[in-house]
């Protein structure tokens, strides 16, 4: 019986073990970087309060700058205090369980320890006041927060997805009245908008990809 | 690692007296660095040659195939698995209640007070949530003009340093405060009955007025205890002589900023004293030239050891020290006061008379300074020349000392040592001072101090002296405590504390009113003091409280003018020191001061000014005194990047000391220069392979004012590799430092484009572009640089620049972003002039470091700026290799992380990347504070103003040497000064467009005095 594979086929089957591993790899580092799962997003992470920003935001139709008061003034938008849990929550759901947590920190002085959702690396410096005076909503990076029961990170957030809009911000920014409105509907018109807005807020696109704008 | 540097042949030993003649017989306009370059020798050019003679490899031990091949692969591994991990989850730590005015990640400033030697220096304190991160000068405080200088910049690193004493210590045996002051308050009823007949207490300089009135109050209930005061670099001959000369203590302001001779008796008042920041910033505003400048101040300097001030001079006298009165008393002569002038030599007598000429010319316009190193009597006959010229009142401000307690230093440590050893002492309270290492070298004080009865003393470290005392107490830093000072002037200003004592430190007010039984806190103290001062109470005393503390100055506290006229006739009461033999020239070390600095890292590594060493004090001396000891030069680059010189024992009075000796050009002949602040060591800084130095108090007996004489200098045959960074990152002397004399710039304003390799053309491969919005550009005036050293400082704390250790400077690894080259200039080897050329990034519009980038780690962007992506860098350092500047710095190891101690992680500046190891850094005209004007102009849609981006560099600078701001702004200043025409880019004829721009060194010297023009036309 004459052989079913040449000899030649040799090579094939020994080269096809290192193709495989090349493979592996590839799906394993292209996939691993670009697919939701890895980046766990749409992923409620589980915090000391079981905090509704769908109720609050959508329900309540609490403004975002109630809590996050410095997202105008500085580069972090601000995690309320426990004081600003207890404007409302010293009249209202004053004896919840679930409220336990903010009761304790507002009796023993010791912070709340929220888990932070969206992280960028220690080598960016983001600054949310620039983006909201420009015209970038919150709900542009933060995905639809009035609608999460709890609260999770809607997008990756790496450097590439920071440059589509750095690149082009005509696509993405809105009249600084809309900002903090979640029921923006984007009009058909955007793109000229957008053009629009770019030229009256000053936007300087070609220095936005510079890379000292959030790298030093 | 191989020790020799190069191909292993025995090095090639210099002669003085060769180079001296070779550089006598060259271009007279020659600008050079030093010995070794003009020696030229095969082995230095092979040391500037090899770009980086610093990648020796660092194994410090030897490593073989297997293990490396071990290494490797595991880090590989490890390499692969940390990318594949997934991030774990921060925690977000909200407050609970909001502090009031506070957004995170937007620093407050807080006006407060730092002290060097008692006196106040007003500092604006940037705190990040509350810490404490970077010290500026406080723009209405005197003594800063918003300016600052080495030792107040890096009295933050102290704050962090975790070597300070953290715990109350009994005989070496942490005890808790409130058993130390049961035992105080126990030995204070003891001495109740005597009335505190034997009680001392031992204070540094005190200007404070509250913690004064506290020790007055402990005063008052003891009538019979005493109070001294020991500060090792004290400002005695100056009290002596207004003794003499007024009858009273008086203290002498001056008006640099009215002066247009000043004349400068072995006076450094720019890097010296309570004013040295003012007076810098005074003596630069009559100084800087520009194209329509036809008259800029004079500067006479007679010294004899080389200061930043004597290296500024327009006309510099080398003298010995105690030639001085001589001098001092020819010039006083000749100004018709009733004194005989000395004996002095040729050169001598031609500087005293064109210095009496200008001063006759120049009534109630010039200044005679006396620093603090000058004798007595020099001080005197400058207080007579003074009134005879009609500055006092004008130029000159006699006033009422500003120190608490005026005092001679000298006399009381005498005292207190007398009292000691008779023993009519049994308690003594030292709050600060430290005699067992900065007492005189024939008083020893250890011993005496042991065996009391009680013993106390309140540092920042577990120091000489604590160790001798039965009880230690930890004191706070001053950006921890409550307290107040007051400046050169007299004017008070408030300290207030940025944290709370790190380390659990306490203030000396806290000490002083617990151990009177008063337990109350330092800020009750010093409110009490003010509201019994001003008379205001309730809410007016409220309302100017905050006043004070937002302004970081308490108006009108200036001390008062005191009508006074000096007595020449008392000359006869101060004697003449004695000169003789060789003279030693004593002198506080210009980065580490007294000692006090020793722990701190910044101050260690900073290169000295002129001396540029780093590390290590050196035995300076001129190089015709080196020959006649028989010393052989200096040889760069034998082993790794130090310079090798050799060891020299000093003997004064029986007292000797051992040091590595070093020549420094413009030193005066037959006398050697020490510096304090060595020989100990006080933490860990100084660990891994730094030595201690010597302690040059340990050869200065009580009887020796400023200098000794007839010391014997021995060769100890030993030589000494020392940290020296005079001739690292060279751009091998290509027309760098461009100087000349005011009258030939009068004559061709753009000399400085006659000078250096012509420039071909504007023709370039690489891509050319526009800047149409903001052009950032630095210019710098060379002409009011003084090499101060405050820029260094300044980048260091801002920038998050590690200091790297003596062994890592010695391969040439500093990591300062800029770097101050100084340069020696004209053919005398022995006298040369002296210039400053800081450097730093220079950001070419055509930059060499960028095309050669294989990452595009180093990019430009669309304002000009060079710009430096860490995260990207792989660390190939092809770009630093390819900058003709040598601005480029490599991190070789975690020198942060070495450095980093949890504490210190506190003083980081959040704004800046802390970078990593393999990581190229250099200066990026401060981008973050760009950034931040930047967002905050788009915020409200209008341009960055002129001003609005200061770099730390320029905030920094007293005399405003550094100018910063968009070149495309026609109003911007920057802009005006690049348009200059004495303006220049170093090494422009290779057409990088570097945005940093000079103006040229203009010097205004006496024409009398043979002053010429240095360019070629």
């Amino acid at each position: 019986m004459p052989q079913i594979f040449s000899r030649s086929a040799n090579i094939y089957s020994k080269a096809s073990i290192p193709a495989a591993g090349v493979l592996l790899a590839a799906i394993f580092l292209i996939g691993g970087n670009v697919t939701p799962y890895t980046h766990r997003l749409r992923v409620a992470i589980d915090q000391p309060a079981p905090f509704s920003h769908k109720h609050h935001v959508a329900e309540l139709g609490i403004d975002c700058r109630y809590c996050h008061t410095s997202v105008e003034k500085g580069p972090y938008a601000g995690i309320p205090a426990t004081e600003t849990c207890y404007t409302c929550h010293s009249q209202v759901w004053t004896n919840s369980p679930l409220l336990a947590p903010v009761r304790d920190s507002m009796e023993s002085g010791a912070p709340i320890e929220w888990n932070k959702v969206n992280n960028v690396p220690a080598f960016v410096y983001f600054d949310h006041s620039i983006h909201i005076a420009k015209g970038v909503s919150c709900y542009t990076c933060h995905g639809p927060v009035d609608e999460m029961n709890l609260t999770y990170k809607e997008n990756a957030m790496q450097m590439l997805w920071c440059l589509d809009c750095h690149r082009s911000p005509e696509e993405f920014i809105r009249p600084k009245e809309e900002i903090y409105n979640p029921k923006y509907k984007v009009p058909k018109e955007h793109a000229a908008l957008g053009r629009q807005l770019v030229e009256k807020y000053g936007i300087q696109k070609e220095q936005l990809s510079d890379c000292w704008v959030c790298h030093r | 690692m191989s020790s020799s540097n190069g191909n292993g042949k025995p090095p090639q030993q210099l002669n003085i007296s060769e180079l001296r003649t070779r550089l006598a017989e060259g271009d007279p306009k020659r600008v050079w660095r030093g010995l070794e370059e003009i020696a030229d020798t095969d082995q230095f050019k092979e040391f500037v040659e090899r770009e980086f003679p610093r990648t020796a490899p660092p194994w410090a031990a030897a490593i073989d195939r297997r293990k490396f091949l071990q290494v490797a692969a595991a880090s590989m591994a490890l390499a692969g698995l940390a990318g594949c991990r997934r991030q774990p989850i921060e925690k977000i730590v909200p407050y609970v209640t909001n502090p009031e005015g506070m957004v995170p990640g937007i620093p407050l400033n807080y006006a407060s007070t730092v002290t060097l030697g008692g006196y106040a220096h007003g500092v604006l304190v940037e705190s990040h949530t509350g810490r404490p991160t970077f010290l500026a000068g406080n723009p209405e405080h005197p003594a800063s003009l918003g300016a600052t200088d080495p030792w107040v910049s890096a009295t933050i690193l102290d704050l962090y340093d975790p070597n300070r004493s953290q715990a109350v210590l009994f005989e070496g045996v942490i005890k808790t405060y409130d058993r130390f002051i049961e035992d105080a308050r126990a030995e204070l009823a003891r001495q109740r009955g005597t009335g505190g007949q034997s009680l001392r207490i031992l204070t540094e300089t005190v200007t404070s007025p509250t913690l004064a009135a506290e020790i007055e109050k402990l005063l008052a209930e003891f009538p019979n205890a005493k109070w001294y005061q020991w500060e090792p670099v004290n400002a005695d001959n100056a009290s002596l002589a207004a003794i003499a000369a007024f009858g009273k203590p008086v203290d002498a302001v001056y008006r640099f900023d009215q002066a247009d001779v000043i004349v400068a008796l072995e006076g450094d008042f720019m890097g010296d004293g309570p004013g040295r920041i003012r007076y810098m910033h005074d003596f630069a505003e009559k100084r800087r030239v520009r194209k329509d400048t036809r008259a800029i101040n004079r500067l006479y300097s007679a010294e004899s050891s080389p200061t930043i001030t004597g290296a500024m001079a327009d006309t510099r006298l080398r003298t010995l020290p105690s030639k001085l009165d001589d001098i001092a008393a020819a010039v006083a002569a000749g100004l018709g006061i009733g004194v005989a002038p000395g004996n002095l030599d040729e050169g001598a007598r031609k500087w005293v008379a064109a210095v009496v000429a200008d001063l006759s010319s120049h009534r109630g316009r010039s200044i005679v300074y006396a620093g603090r190193n000058a004798s007595p009597r020099t001080h005197l006959l400058a207080h007579a020349i003074n009134e005879s010229v009609g500055n006092v009142g004008a130029t000159v401000q006699l006033v009422t000392p500003v120190a608490a307690k005026p005092t001679i230093h000298g006399a009381e440590i005498r005292q207190l040592h007398a009292e000691l050893s008779s023993g009519a002492v049994e308690a003594l309270l030292i709050i600060g001072a430290n005699p067992v290492y900065s007492g005189p070298a024939d008083l020893p004080f250890g011993e005496l101090i042991k065996r009391l009865r009680f013993s106390a003393r309140a540092g920042m470290y577990v120091d000489e002296t604590s160790t001798f005392c039965r009880w230690h107490v930890p004191m706070a830093h001053e950006l921890e405590s409550w307290g107040d000072a007051r400046a050169f002037d007299g004017t008070a200003s408030l300290m207030q504390p940025l944290i709370e004592p790190l380390l659990g430190g306490k203030s000396p007010l806290e000490v002083i009113s617990a151990i009177r039984g008063e337990a109350r806190t330092a800020e009750a103290s010093v409110q009490e003091y003010w509201q019994s001062s001003t008379g205001l109470s309730g809410d007016a005393f409220v309302s100017q409280w905050r006043k004070w503390l937002h302004d970081g100055v308490i108006a009108n506290t200036s001390a008062g003018q005191e009508s006074v006229s000096a007595s020449i006739a008392a000359l006869g009461e101060l004697a003449a020191p004695a000169g003789g033999g060789i003279e030693v020239v004593f002198r506080h070390d210009p980065t580490v001061y007294d000692g006090r600095f020793s722990n701190n890292a910044w101050l260690q590594e900073l290169p000295k000014p002129l001396y540029k060493t780093t590390w290590d004090n050196a035995i300076a001396m001129s190089p015709a005194t080196a020959e006649k000891l028989g010393l052989s030069a200096p040889v760069e680059g034998r082993n790794g990047n130090g310079a090798v010189v050799d060891v020299v024992t000093v003997e004064v009075q029986g007292h000797s000391i051992a040091g590595p000796a070093i020549v420094l050009h413009g030193h005066a002949d037959d006398c050697v220069t020490v510096t304090y602040g060595y020989g100990r060591k006080l933490g860990t800084v100084l660990d891994a392979g730094n030595s201690p130095g010597y302690n040059a108090f340990a050869i200065k007996p009580s009887s020796v004012g400023s200098f000794g004489a007839n010391a014997t200098i021995t060769r100890t045959g030993d030589q000494y590799n020392i940290a020296t960074v005079q001739f690292h990152h060279s751009m091998e002397n290509r027309a760098v430092a461009r100087p000349t004399t005011l009258d030939d710039f009068i004559a061709h304003p753009d000399y400085v484009h006659h000078m250096g390799v012509h420039h071909a053309g504007d023709i370039s491969m690489y891509p050319d572009r526009d800047y149409p919005g903001n052009k950032w550009g630095m210019v710098v005036d060379t002409s009011v640089c003084t090499g101060c050293n405050a820029c260094v400082t300044a980048c260091q704390n801002e920038n998050n620049i590690p200091p790297v250790g003596r062994q890592e400077v010695l391969r040439g690894r500093e990591m300062h972003w800029l770097r101050i080259d100084r340069y020696y200039g004209g053919n005398s080897l022995d006298d040369p002039e002296t210039y400053h050329l800081p450097v730093m990034c220079q950001h070419c519009e055509l930059a060499p470091c960028e095309v050669v980038c294989p990452v595009a780690a180093t990019t430009h962007d669309h304002e000009g700026l060079n710009v430096m992506t860490y995260n990207r860098c792989v660390g190939t350092r092809y770009c630093s290799n390819n900058c003709p500047y040598k601005v480029r710095r490599f991190n070789y190891f975690e020198y942060t992380e070495r450095l980093v101690t949890p504490i210190h992680n506190l003083l980081m500046n959040p704004d800046v990347t802390v970078r990593s190891r393999g990581v190229m850094e250099k200066c990026s005209y401060c981008v973050q504070r760009i950034n931040i004007a930047r967002k905050t102009a788009k915020k409200e849609n209008r341009p960055i103003r002129d001003g609005e981006v200061q770099t730390a560099c320029q905030a920094a600078c007293p005399a405003k040497a550094i100018y910063f701001g968009n070149l495309n702004d026609s109003q911007a200043e920057v802009t005006a000064l690049a348009a200059e025409p004495h303006n220049y880019g170093l090494l422009e004829e290779i057409n990088t467009r570097p945005r940093t721009t000079y103006l040229g060194k203009v010097s205004n010297p006496n024409p009398d005095l043979g002053g010429q023009a240095k360019a070629d036309h």
